[in-house]
This record gives C-alpha cells, structure tokens and sequence, in this order.
C-alpha cells in the first residue's frame, strides 16, 4: 500500500488526537530577566551574557515590560482570557542548557488563557482551542562534540539563555496533520500581523511540537501520547505527523503497546526516532518564584494593547472578501506582507478601481517586480515604486487606453527606476489600439505573412490561432488590445467561439 | 507525617542527579520524614482564611524596560570555566536526552 492509502486505511479505524505546542521567540531588544541583548543568530559564543543569565550567585532577575506586553497581546489577538493576576514558577531540572537548574515559567496562572484560533483547511473552517499562552525563559544552546582527547562532550553557548520565549499550547483539538500544518501557519501569519515575533522556524524563534495519540475511532478515552521534536519547517510539521500516525497505528494493530515517549523528526529520513522516555510533570516540582513580585494586569494596561492590536489576518481576509476578491487571492495578500501593502496602498491612491484589478495586478506584474528587488521605499513598496503610478497604470489598462502587456512593461520600470508611470507611457509612446479597422489592419498582414499557421488553423490545430495571435500582438509592439486581436483572427479565419 | 519511602529519596536524588550510596539513602529518608513532621506541626494550624503567598514583601508590577545593555567580555564570562574549547564551556556530554525545558 501507498503511504496515503495506508494512513487512509488507519484513520478509517482510528482517530488521531494531536495537540500543539509552539514555543515562540518574542521580539525584545533585551532578554527577559536582564539587560543582555537578544543575540542575532550569528552571534559570537558568549558574548551576551551576564551574572544574571549565567546564574552567578546573588543575582535577581527583573522582568522585561515589552515581553509581558507581547504575550497579553497575542492572548487579546487569541480571544483569551487574562488573569486579573499572574506570578512566576520555577520548573526544576538538571541539565546543562539551563544555568540555574530551574527555568522562570508560569504553571498554573499563564498570562492569557482559554482562546482559540480558526483555521481554513481543505475541510472547511476548523477552530482549535488554545489552553494558554505563557511566558519562560529560554535555554542555552548545546553543540555535542568531542574533545580533543576524544571525550564527548558538549560545548555550551549561554547566548540563548534567557531569551524570552512565548510558550502557546493548543487543546487536544486538532485531527490531522493537515489541520496541524494550518494552524502553524496561521499562527505564524498571526505573531508577525501583531508584530510580537518574526516567527522564522528556520532560525529556531518559532519551535513547533506535537503530541499524537491515537484512539479507535468512536471511544473516548485517549491513548498513549507522544511527542514530537525537531520539526524544523512547516512542511516538516505535516510529514511528521503524518508519519506517527501511521507508526502508532501500525503498532497498534500489531498489539504492540506505545510508550509514553518524546521522539524527533529526522526531516532527511521521513521518521521519527526516539529521544527520551518522558518525565512527568511533577518530576519538574514546580514552585512559586520567590525572586519576582507578581503581576497585576489591570483594566487600562489591556485596553491599550487592545487599542494598539492592527487588523488581525481572519479580519482582513474577511474584509477583502467583502470587496469581492476570491477567497484564493484574499489569502494570498493577506499571507504576502509586500504584496498586501501595496494592495492597500493602491486602493487608497485609487479608490474607484475596482479591487479584483487591483489583486490581479499587484499579485502578477507587481509581484514580479516585489521579487525580483529587495529594496523596498519608505512605505514598504517594492523598489522606487509610488503607489499613485501603480494606480494610474491600473487606471489606464481599466479604462482601456493601455494594453494589459505594455501595462507589465511600465510596471516593471517604474518599480526600478522610480519615474511616473504617466511618463513612461507617455515616453514609450504605449497608447492601446483597440479600434478594430486599426487592429484588423495588422491582423491582415500577420495572416498574409505567416500562410503556413493560416493553413494549419484551417486544418484545424487551433495551437496554430495562438501563434498568430501573438504575432499580431508583436507587431502592435504589445499595444493591440489582446481581446480584439482574437475576435479578429477568428472572423477572419471563420473560427467562432472554440479553440 | 513521616510519609517519604526510600523510593521516593531515592528518586529525587536522581531529579537531582545526586550519586547517593545505600547509607546516604537512609540517613537522608530519616532526616526528610524528620523535616516533614515539623510541617506536620505547621499543618495543623487553622489557615483557611489566609490566602496563599510566594511573597514576603508587598511589591507587585515591578517591571524593567526594554533597553539593553553592554554584556561581559567573553573571557571574563567563561573565567570559571573548568574547560573551555575556544568561546564555548566545555561539560561532559550528558547522555539520554535534551533536558526538560524548552
Ligand atoms: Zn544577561
């Protein structure tokens, strides 16, 4: 059996029962208990450290206000609830990526709690509850190697150590490594629209674990969950939950009891593979941090965050949705920040065209153009481009005095060199011909200078129509109007409607 | 109260990745159960309308701004190190796993 037949024919028998966890690295100049920068990923081996990140003795942390502001935020953006109070747990283990022995956490009073986010799947829209969204504080970096005596050992990196991080975990909500493969995404889209993180899972500042369990499928009682690592992209988070279940499902219907256990996903490979048997909460002996006052976040500390929260990406895909785009080109803009700024900025500079025109555009011609150069203007268009140029090209190709081909070729050079589009047009000498004594002239000439294509359309390979259709458009140098070049030939060569 | 067995010592030295041998173990469940009964006492005490606190001192909302500042040289952060190996502490590999964090 074929890998998708086989997971077909076990989640006919059982259903799949996943929960996220994403592990977030919030966007702070500094780290969340001390003055320490945040390191840029190439940064140097300890160089951002200090006596409190390294845990030296007689230390106290002290709690970082943006970090605190970009978890209440994400939990406003969520629909989640915020305790009226909140403090600080430490969570105990020994191992050498964490300094103190303990790392800062929340246990039981998580900065936001109870919300949820809706995802688009092929399905139709699924909503998955999140449990909470807390604050921690991330560990440093271990690198396995061996010494020059040929020990192994591990070399230790405290850049990291301290880093805020974000912890999101999802209820057991989610079905398929589909629904998972979404929800990371949309949670990404999300934490960059509220600018709280980057959220590049290449760079490790957004970490996505799952926890699978199986269950025959119409019982309620949950079955062995483990968990899943090292899932280093979005597609990796499908494939490796696509692969447990059919791993737990093959174990299953041999009779062959699951563990309780993390595994990792080895992306070169396509499996996963085991790392540790799992300790169990209390092995952690969580306490109350006695080093930090607690937290009271009050009615006015929310409402501002809540004023200051921008259109939210289900918001604006609604919104587009409402001036008439597809659902498709909607995701598109709102999943593409260059493009969804300059959708935005040509319909403000052009209010009257008509916004499927403006998706067209700015998914097409601009979008080659945003590609093609990283320089970006003061508001976010892609090289020297103006959003009014954008607009009055549009304006032009609606109105019909610019063909859709030379409308690529003023977008493309203004974009790179920044003049108006009016002038280019005007300086190109781009005047669309749409006058069909005009275009029937140079379709006449094309039919006479290209006898062969004639005949083979008379034939019946309508390929042939094509090529003479472009000729045509070639000879108007790109200014016929595409559609009345068509009807032409077409009459001329007694073809109606097909081909 | 009295309630910690010698599994339960034991298995906290190894949370602790303390190396306890049997006399250790044995002297320590006594002197654990001893520090339990004392709680004992405590528990006995009527607190029901005391809320629970972590804090000793009335402070709360003490936050820092998001400013960073001048971290150590790395040599002068690595200046315990046993064990260096260029700008990395050097410790011995740990076997069975990536901690518990994360
Ligand atoms: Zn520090």
């Amino acid at each position: 059996m074929s890998a998708p037949a086989a997971r077909a024919a076990a989640l006919e028998r059982y259903e799949a029962v996943i929960g996220i966890e994403v592990h977030c690295q919030v966007r702070t100049a500094s780290k969340m208990f001390c003055a320490c920068a945040v390191p840029p990923p190439d940064a140097a081996p300890n160089t951002h450290t200090c006596p409190v990140c390294l845990a030296l003795p007689g230390t106290l942390p002290t709690i970082n206000r943006a970090a605190v502001e970009h978890v209440l935020t994400t939990g406003l953006a969520i629909g989640a609830s915020v305790p009226p109070a909140t403090r600080w747990d430490r969570k105990n283990y020994f191992y050498p990526d964490l300094p103190k022995g303990y790392q800062i956490s929340q246990y039981d009073l998580p900065l936001a709690a109870n919300g949820s986010l809706t995802v688009e799947t092929s399905e139709g829209p699924v909503t998955i509850g999140i449990t909470r969204a807390h604050l921690e504080e991330d560990t440093a970096k271990l690198i396995h190697a061996a010494a020059p005596d040929g020990r192994r050992v591990s070399l230790v990196d405290f850049n990291r150590a301290g880093v805020p991080l974000m912890e999101i975990v999802t209820e057991p909500d989610v079905r398929s490594a589909e629904q998972a493969r979404r929800y990371a995404e949309e949670l990404r889209l999300l934490l960059r629209a509220i600018d709280v993180s980057d959220a590049e899972m290449e760079n490790g500042q957004l970490r996505v674990e799952a926890n699978v369990s199986l269950r025959p499928r119409g019982t309620g009682p949950f079955g062995t969950r483990v968990e899943v690592k090292n899932m280093n992209s979005i597609r990796a988070v499908e494939r490796a939950i696509d692969f447990e279940i059919e791993r737990q499902a093959a174990a299953l219907d041999g009779g062959e009891p699951l563990r309780q256990e993390t595994r990792g996903w080895d992306d070169a490979a396509g499996a996963t593979y085991v790392m540790r048997v799992k300790e169990s909460s209390d092995d952690y002996r969580y306490f109350p941090e006695p080093d930090l006052p607690p937290l009271v976040i009050d009615a006015a500390w929310l409402a501002a965050l809540r004023a200051a929260l921008p259109e939210l990406p289900a918001a604006r895909r609604a919104r587009y949705r409402a001036l008439g785009l597809p659902a498709y080109d909607a995701a598109v803009l709102v999943n593409d920040e260059g493009m969804r700024v300059a959708f935005e900025a040509i319909l403000a500079a052009g209010p009257g065209l008509p916004p499927k025109e403006v998706a067209n555009l700015v998914t097409g011609d601009y979008g080659r153009a945003l590609n093609e150069t990283a320089e970006r203007t003061a508001s976010g268009l892609a090289g020297r481009a103006d959003a009014a140029s954008l607009a009055h090209v549009l304006g032009e190709v609606v109105a019909g005095r610019l063909s859709r081909a030379n409308a690529k070729e003023v977008v493309a050079e203004h974009v790179v060199g920044g003049r108006p589009a009016a002038a280019v047009i005007a300086e190109r000498g781009f005047a669309q011909i749409s006058d069909a004594d005009a275009v029937g002239r140079i379709v006449d000439a094309v039919l006479a200078a290209n006898p062969a294509a004639v005949a083979d359309v008379r034939a019946g390979r309508s390929q042939a129509l094509g090529f003479l259709v472009g000729q045509a458009m070639k000879a108007s140098r790109g200014q016929a109007n595409a559609a009345v070049v068509q009807a032409a030939v077409r009459e001329r060569l007694g073809r109606g409607g097909d081909g | 109260m009295g309630t910690l067995s010698r599994a339960d010592v034991a298995h906290v030295a190894h949370l602790a990745r303390l190396g306890l041998r049997e006399e250790e173990l044995a002297r320590l469940e006594g002197e654990l159960n001893h520090i339990l009964d004392q709680y004992a006492i405590l528990a006995r005490l009527a607190t029901d309308a005391i809320p629970p606190t972590a804090q000793t001192i009335a402070l709360e909302n003490i936050l820092r701004e998001d400013v960073a500042r001048p971290s150590l040289p790395v040599d002068v952060a690595l200046g315990n190190a046993p064990d260096r190996q260029g700008d990395h502490l050097v410790v011995p590999a740990i076997l069975g796993g990536d901690g518990g964090g994360g």
